[in-house]
């Protein structure tokens, strides 16, 4: 009964790369065939800036989709980031050093509040958040009372728009890349690095056995949501930096997220997820979608395309996952 | 009777699993009119066969004869056309529906008008029945959920014989049955075998295989082991079937000095499920639970480690009297629990092999602490304990659920050695698991007593009990309903399981 069989072929004695890092490779050579311009700081420091708030947010939500969860609310909770520190700040520059830890606390809150939901109530999380979701939107609206004010002070743009200039090799960094550098490393360190990140891939795996080892499940559910959220606002005050304000700005994002997350090999319905490849899946995404934007294809193209990559990607983790025998 | 062509043959049957071989080149074949006992210790293959001979999985290599002539079972409904019923444990008969339209399900006979001839239907019903000595008992408009156990069994079987199965697989059927019922069960297999109808009988009771067998198989890791054309002595069964010699199997018992002071202690507990719970465990002895399914034995479990707490009652621990309202809590107190249902309630299976290992020592250390090192374990002490226990794995940073039964099992007992218990409880350590992993298992409870742990081991194979635990505890309805010595026979623990008034020692 012990003698296992040999059921891999020669191939898988290879070291096993994730297949997220083969298509952004492949995606990033088309880009520099169509724009050799790519290869200069200019091009993939920009392309870089441009995809930090999604890769954070990514990597925020796969906390919750290894935990077993979806969050559905970041979207949302980017809109009510921008528009909420919009109100906040009300053009006076020094507002910034306050406001920024009041977003980043609403992001915690609304991860908090989506974890107690969960837990507690048992709402199962992708109504919880699409819940979640629907009243942020609804709180953006309330609170820009439909019109947001025009623009964000230079301090609070700071993060998403500013460059750091003179640096050797590249020439400048921008601080958003920076903020992306740091946050996703944190993210990355205590995914795989910590308790906390070894508890949440138990959980999503099979909450009862975790529960029966004496793992705290209710907190590390929470703890899961909590990550999601503080990445929300994270993206938003970098959003808020470059794409200015309005009540839309967050649209979409959630699925965004949730679809770089599963790019890079994250196990819907939970147990395993990497944050480093999220950050790969969410770089292969902005790539797909700068590549549409060479070949000169409208916005709608754009959400077919990320509508069948979503798809594609779940059928491949489930058929990569049937044939490893689960 | 003997002598005719075998009605089913199997031939080099082989079927992997990812990562398990579960049958390899087994040869198999009943006869018309024979009781075929078929025997093995869990995880040995039995139901694997069964199953392919059914058609629910499809053998890797071999060939399948019936009657003579080479099939291919694609589902199970065309191995029952073919003639072949298997009765499972948990039968297949609908609840709400009368005996008379369970036996004729989906092939009623109709009038001239095409409506139910449900006249016919029940003639044609108590006519089956009339073969069992059963049969006076069984009204056929009675709805089967109605019936107890052993007469739904009756009516499963009369089922199989109505629709003309020439053969019938029983798998453990006697499971859930008291004394009497029993012997009514085997009345009824005399019956099938004086028809003609071949007998493939699961079963782990040698005196079942004694007193109705015609031939034994016996399968042992996937592979047959044994074959006897006469019913042999069953000393002679058991050692093909644990392939050594049963004396060293289980770990000697606890000598009087080896068992140190009280270590749990229960007084008058109980919740919804328990009534009355006195129970004392020791330092250095295994206590063994055992008891029929729903006695009670897992809710206890349960409540000691606070999955579903006692309701009143006192336990202390140690000496302090301790409430647990969760696993966590009691863990802390310091006991441990290895569940029942591994892949359930056990693993995490897309983890690895070290990451099981260690998840209960991580889900007590700092949550932004080092997963690699914590107050109870580290990777390194970690990757030591399961090289002690020898688990056979390519590495530890392989996913668990590659390993077979028994090294699944040592990693969760890895992951509580970590946290150095004083009482741990086994839930059906060895459900499932090859028999040298079985002893293995028997001599680390073994050890860990002599360590100075308490444990409670609960089991549902009599021998298995009776064999590893110093003393047994019976339980029947959420009561503790006797008490016997290491090696009480099988049979005055099994009447006091089954509530009939038995010898208690």
């Amino acid at each position: 009964m012990t003698e296992r069989t040999e059921t891999r072929g020669l191939f898988s004695r290879l070291p096993q790369i994730n297949p997220v890092w083969v298509l952004l490779a492949a995606l990033i050579v088309a880009i520099i065939f169509m724009n050799p311009g790519f290869v200069e700081p200019t091009g993939y420091m920009n392309f870089l800036k441009r995809a930090a708030p999604l890769a954070i947010l990514a990597a925020g939500q796969v906390y919750v989709i290894t935990s077993g969860g979806f969050d559905l609310s970041v979207g949302s909770l980017i809109t009510l980031v921008v528009v909420g520190s919009s109100m906040l700040t009300n053009n006076d520059p020094t507002a910034t050093y306050w406001v920024i830890p009041v977003m980043l606390g609403i992001g915690l809150g609304t991860g908090l509040v989506n974890g107690l939901v969960v837990c507690f109530l048992r709402v199962p999380s992708l109504i919880a958040t699409l819940g979640m979701m629907i009243t942020l939107n609804g709180l953006a609206f309330m609170w820009s009372g439909g019109a947001p004010r025009g623009y964000l002070p230079d301090t609070f743009r700071f993060f998403g728009r500013e460059l750091i200039r003179d640096v050797p090799l590249v020439r400048f960094i921008p601080v958003s890349v920076i903020v992306l550098i740091v946050v996703v490393g944190l993210f990355a360190w205590l995914m795989h690095r910590t308790n906390l990140g070894r508890q949440v891939h138990a959980i999503g795996d099979n909450p009862v056995a975790a529960r029966l080892a004496g793992v705290s499940v209710n907190r590390t559910r929470i703890t899961a949501f909590m990550l999601s959220g503080l990445s929300g606002a994270i993206a938003g005050i970098l959003l808020g930096g470059f794409a200015g304000v309005s009540t839309d700005v967050g649209t979409g994002y959630e699925l965004q997220a949730i679809t770089a997350a599963v790019l890079g090999g994250a196990q819907l319905l939970g147990g395993r997820g990497s944050v480093p490849a999220a950050l790969g899946g969410a770089l292969a995404l902005t790539a797909i979608f700068t590549l549409l934007n060479f070949l000169g294809l409208p916005q709608p193209v754009r959400q077919v395309v990320q509508g069948l990559i979503l798809i594609a990607a779940v059928a491949l983790a489930m058929h990569r996952r049937k044939q490893t025998g689960t | 009777m003997t002598d005719s062509a075998p009605v089913i043959e199997m031939k080099g049957i082989t079927k992997s699993f990812p990562g398990v071989r579960a049958l390899s080149e087994v040869s198999f074949d009943v006869r018309p009119g024979e009781v075929q006992a078929l025997v093995g210790e869990n995880g040995a293959g039995k139901s694997t066969l069964i199953k392919i001979l059914s058609g629910v999985y499809h053998a890797d290599a071999g060939e399948v004869h019936v009657g003579g002539e080479a099939v291919h079972f694609a589902h199970p409904v065309e191995s029952l056309q073919a003639g072949i019923a298997v009765i499972y444990q948990e039968f297949s008969l609908l609840p709400e529906r009368t005996v008379a339209q369970n036996l004729f399900l989906g092939r009623e006979p109709r009038t001239r008008f095409g409506l139910i001839d449900g006249a016919r239907m029940r003639a044609e019903t108590r006519e089956v029945l009339s073969l069992f000595a059963a049969a006076g008992r069984i009204d056929p408009d009675r709805t089967v959920g109605e019936l107890d156990v052993a007469t739904q069994q009756v009516v499963e079987i009369a089922k199989a014989v109505s629709t003309g199965a020439r053969v019938v697989v029983m798998d453990e059927p006697t499971a859930a049955l008291n004394e009497a019922e029993c012997e009514e069960l085997f009345a009824t297999v005399d019956t099938l075998r004086k028809r003609g109808v071949a007998i493939i009988y699961i079963t782990h009771r040698m005196r079942e295989i004694t007193r109705l067998a015609d031939r034994v198989t016996v399968l042992k890791d996937g592979e047959v082991a044994a074959r006897f054309d006469e019913v042999p002595a069953p000393d002679a069964i058991v050692r093909a079937m644990v392939g050594r010699d049963i004396e060293d199997f289980y770990a000697p018992p606890a000598t009087p000095d080896e068992i140190g002071e009280t270590i749990l202690s229960v007084r008058g507990a109980g919740n919804a499920m328990l009534h009355d719970i006195d129970l004392d465990v020791r330092a250095g002895e295994i206590v063994g639970l055992a008891g029929i399914q729903g006695a009670g034995r897992v809710a206890l479990a349960m409540a000691l480690f606070g999955q579903t707490p006692f309701e009143h009652g006192d336990v202390t621990l140690n000496g302090d009297t301790v409430t647990f309202r969760n696993p966590r809590t009691a863990i802390m107190g310091g006991v441990g629990l290895l569940p029942g249902d591994r892949k359930a309630e056990g693993l995490v299976l897309m983890q690895s092999v070290r990451d099981n290992g260690m998840l209960t020592s991580r889900a007590f250390g700092k949550l932004w602490g080092s997963d690699r090192k914590n107050a109870h374990a580290d990777t390194d002490r970690m990757d030591e304990l399961l090289d002690h226990m020898e688990i056979r794995a390519a590495s530890y940073d392989q996913d668990i659920r590659a390993l077979s039964g028994g090294n699944q099992q040592k990693a969760i007992v890895a992951r509580w050695l970590s946290m150095r218990p004083k009482l741990l409880i086994f839930i059906e350590p060895t459900r499932g698991i090859d028999v040298n992993s079985k002893a293995g298992i028997y001599h680390l409870m073994r050890d860990l007593a002599r360590e100075g742990a308490g444990i409670l081991m609960i089991s549902s194979d009599l021998p298995e009990v009776i064999g590893a635990a110093d003393r047994v505890l019976v339980m029947q309805e959420g009561r503790i309903a006797a008490e016997f010595p290491h090696g009480a026979s099988e049979q005055d623990v099994m009447h006091a399981a089954t509530g009939e008034t038995g010898v208690a020692a």
